[in-house]
């Protein structure tokens, strides 16, 4: 072992999609046994960066060097024998084998016939989680066991192929209070043993509670690195929000004297699953209210028990004063509620079927002539939504897989807004989407408030919220912990503060 | 200047425009229709002489397939559900004994409704199975398979059931109407309701939602569970009906009638273009798709293949049927 100083160190990394500069000469450096945060907004390059690290891309320009020497890092076997290990946000660990098996699934030791010697992987199996100090048995099968011990699993496996430095994304994301406290301890531990952890997380009080260190990356630079003793959160926000005014999401204000009604619907102290608790809120007619929060925190559990995806426990949701049993998505629907959900490829559209078809599979009663379907009306509302919707497709018989993500969700969007839903519920409504699709997208919403629907939107993107949100609330852990109006939001960095609650 | 610009061009545009309709086809879809018409013409160039296309034959091709048609009719809604039923040839084997025995114990009526009862319960239960307890078709109806026909086998003490009665067996399979078999009329009435109900029904385009992605199904507010549910069911009424077309036909109910037409069904709806995955298929097609069957198995007889060659032809052709119309 040489005495260098730092564990990794990228030099001068350069990297560029298509045209797109995606990272521009970035530096970054990880001391060894040194908890380092690297935070950035959406598109800063954090996880390019990390990829490159990984070897899951290979960089135009730079170097780096693993504990003072030169590596050429061009695939994933060239980073894990460097002596990265990186922990998967979504678990890369077959269900059905078991802990030790999947520690050393793919370097399995054999013994002298060549066959794999599996007394020998679960010793040492056992030997790294007793080092993990991680009360867990080598035996037991990965699919039944919670997702705080897959991710043990993960690191585990990263620790028994040598792994010196740790890249953590979003570990927190799916664990429980107490687990992430289990968490902290072992990060704490691993560091006392040399282990260089990148931490990369949205969660200030986290990144506070672990980390040494913390560099920002904004645009695909390098904003600062600094020891977070010196820096202050509010630095830390601004740097991760920049100063950007996109003439499109700014915020109109809307005429408050229509929100005067009687709310359209409210909900007294829901609770469904671990991730709803408690929650009340009510919403008026032409109101648009933004939910916030963090990864986790409960806000797309909320629209799926509202639209009856997922059991509600207790609690009462009434519409118009009227109080509703919502135990179905057909129940939402008769109640008027639509949901246009998270994921639009998995949840919103039959992607194989056409755009036609998808458009119509929510209103087939209202083409119906008997039992039959109405070809010829299905057609006639189907251009209607989409010349209505501005969807741009050639022939609404070809498959809706062949269009631009933009125009998915505006099917998505149409053939829920087909139905004239009185309570429009919209779960990232423009993720993955161009800036002028997404504006109009934002500007279909406040139509249809101005309209006098109610409308609640979610989003991780906070110039989006506000410029659509009259009132934002905070969501945390499951419960609505602010209920802000828009006036109270000075700017994007007073509402990451209240998401963090620091 | 569009205008002009266009008809300057015309003759080019349009040249380029028709060969871009003809390559635009997705012909993968046709390889059914193109491979019957091909199978056919081969058989009546090369077989013509041994009255391959004599009207006695043509009527026996279509007699002969007209039950898998029945069944294969039902595994489309199944298989379109992205479900699987294996239990079909037993409960038409279950279903021929039962009806026989009814017929000979109570009469014409009770034996029909004896019959369709079991398709109904079986099929029922196939469907609770899989759509409430949440277990894989393929091993729920395996297991049906051999409980159904254990069950016939059982009551009948593996013999025969005789049907006595000339009205069953004049209307299930054994009569005619005017020139044309009362079994290819049958098969004719399945596929016409089947393909209606499949491709212009709410029902139908519920299956195919379900079938290709159950999750946005049930974000759309389709109860998928139910569909699930009902389309094993019809499939079980459906068989029950084939086991009686099987009763007809042969004057007796046996618990062997059917045995192994769950593969020729499932091959049959294949062949027609169905996704194996689920999401997409047409009964017509299916119906094709089990002509395109009845015409090879008839053809390979004709030209005096025995039965081990006519198997391997048999599948090769499949395989290659299947390869041909598989997505890019």
């Amino acid at each position: 072992m040489t005495g260098a100083e730092y564990a990794v160190e990228m030099r001068s990394i350069s990297k560029s999609f298509n045209g797109v500069t995606v990272l521009n000469d970035v530096d970054f450096e990880v001391r060894k046994g040194e908890v380092h945060a690297l935070v950035g907004g959406n598109g800063a390059g954090k996880s390019t960066l990390m990829k490159i690290l990984q070897g899951v891309y290979q960089s135009d320009r730079g170097t780096i060097m693993v504990d003072g020497n030169r590596v050429k890092i061009d695939s994933i076997p060239d980073a894990k024998a460097a002596g990265i290990g990186m922990v998967f946000q979504e678990f890369s660990l077959v269900p059905s084998l078991t802990v030790a098996q999947n520690i050393f699934l793919g370097a399995e030791p054999l013994n002298g016939a060549g066959f794999i010697n599996d007394r020998e992987s679960r010793q040492r199996a056992r030997d790294v989680l007793s080092e993990m100090e991680v009360d867990l048995d080598p035996r037991s099968e990965v699919g039944r066991l919670g997702t705080a011990y897959w991710q043990l699993t993960e690191i585990a496996k990263a620790l028994a192929q040598n792994a010196r430095v740790l890249i953590m994304d979003e570990p927190t994301a799916s664990l429980a209070k107490n687990e992430t406290e289990a968490l902290f301890a072992l990060i704490g531990r691993l560091k006392s043993r040399g282990i260089s952890i990148i931490y990369i997380s949205h969660r200030m009080d986290e990144v506070y509670r672990v980390s040494d260190r913390i560099t920002i990356l904004r645009d695909g630079r390098r904003l600062l690195t600094e020891s977070l003793a010196d820096v202050a959160p509010e630095q830390i926000i601004e740097g991760i929000v920049g100063k950007k005014i996109e003439g499109e999401l700014t915020y109109r204000t809307r005429s408050q004297a229509a929100f005067d009604d009687q709310p359209l619907l409210e909900v007294r102290r829901l609770n469904a699953g671990a991730r709803v608790r408690d929650v009340s809120l009510t919403l008026r007619p032409g109101e648009i209210i933004g939910l916030a929060g963090l990864m986790g925190s409960g806000r797309t559990e909320l629209a799926r028990a509202l639209f009856g995806i997922d059991r509600v426990e207790s609690g009462d949701i009434y519409i118009r004063g009227e109080k509703v049993n919502i135990s179905s998505p057909q129940r939402a629907m008769q109640a008027g509620i639509a949901l246009i959900p998270e994921d639009r490829r998995d949840q919103g559209l039959v992607l194989d079927h056409s755009v036609r078809d998808n458009l119509l599979l929510g209103l087939l009663t209202g083409i119906g002539k008997g039992p039959l379907i109405d070809t010829r009306a299905g057609k006639e509302l189907a251009n209607l939504l989409i010349s209505k919707f501005a969807v741009k497709v050639s022939n609404p018989a070809k498959p809706v897989n062949l269009l631009s993500g933009g125009n998915q969700q505006k099917v998505v969007l149409a053939k829920w807004l087909g139905r004239n839903p009185d309570i429009l519920i919209l779960d990232e409504p423009t993720a993955g989407i161009d800036i002028g699709t997404k504006s109009e997208i934002l500007d279909l919403v406040r139509d249809l408030a101005d309209q006098g629907k109610a409308v609640m939107i979610i989003s991780s993107e906070y110039p989006e919220l506000l410029a659509v949100s009259d009132r934002v609330l905070i969501i945390r852990d499951g419960s609505v912990i602010r209920d802000l109006s828009r006036n109270e939001i000075v700017d994007e960095e007073f509402l990451q503060l209240a998401v963090q609650g620091v | 200047m569009n205008n002009t610009s266009t008809t300057s061009a015309s003759p080019i545009a349009s040249k380029r425009r028709s060969r871009d309709i003809i390559t635009g086809i997705d012909w993968r879809r046709y390889v059914i229709y193109i491979g019957f018409a091909v199978v056919f013409l081969f058989f009546a160039i090369f077989l013509g002489n041994q009255g391959f296309l004599s009207p006695v034959n043509l009527v026996n091709i279509l007699r002969q397939t007209a039950t898998i048609m029945v069944i294969a009719v039902g595994m489309t809604y199944v298989i379109a559900a992205a479900e699987i039923d294996l239990s079909v040839g037993s409960i038409a084997g279950l279903s021929s004994v039962s009806t026989a025995m009814a017929i000979s114990a109570w009469g014409l009526v009770p034996g029909i409704v004896t019959g369709l009862a079991v398709g109904f319960v079986v099929g029922a239960i196939n469907g609770s199975l899989v759509s409430l307890l949440g277990i894989p078709s393929f091993l729920v109806t395996l297991g049906m398979m051999g409980v159904a026909v254990g069950t016939a086998q059982w009551i009948t003490n593996s013999a025969p059931e005789p049907i006595l009665s000339d009205v069953f067996n004049n209307i299930f399979g054994s009569g005619n109407i005017g020139p044309v078999p009362s079994l290819v009329v049958w098969a004719a009435v399945f596929v016409a309701i089947g393909a209606i109900g499949l491709s212009r029904t709410k029902f139908g385009r519920q299956v195919l939602a379900t079938g290709g992605n159950r999750t946005a199904a049930n974000f759309t507010g389709i109860n998928t569970k139910r569909i699930k549910f009902t389309v094993l069911l019809i499939s079980g009424v459906v068989a029950s009906v084939a086991g009686m077309l099987y009763a007809g036909r042969l004057q007796s109910g046996r618990f062997q009638w059917g045995t192994g037409d769950e593969l020729s069904a499932i091959a049959a709806v294949i062949l027609g273009g169905t996704s194996l995955f689920g999401g997409s298929g047409t009964v017509i097609g299916t119906m094709f798709g089990a002509l395109l069957i009845g015409l090879i198995n008839n053809g390979l007889v004709l030209a005096g293949l025995d039965s081990s060659q006519q198997q391997i032809v048999r599948g090769a052709i499949i395989i290659l049927a299947v390869a041909l119309a598989r997505k890019k």
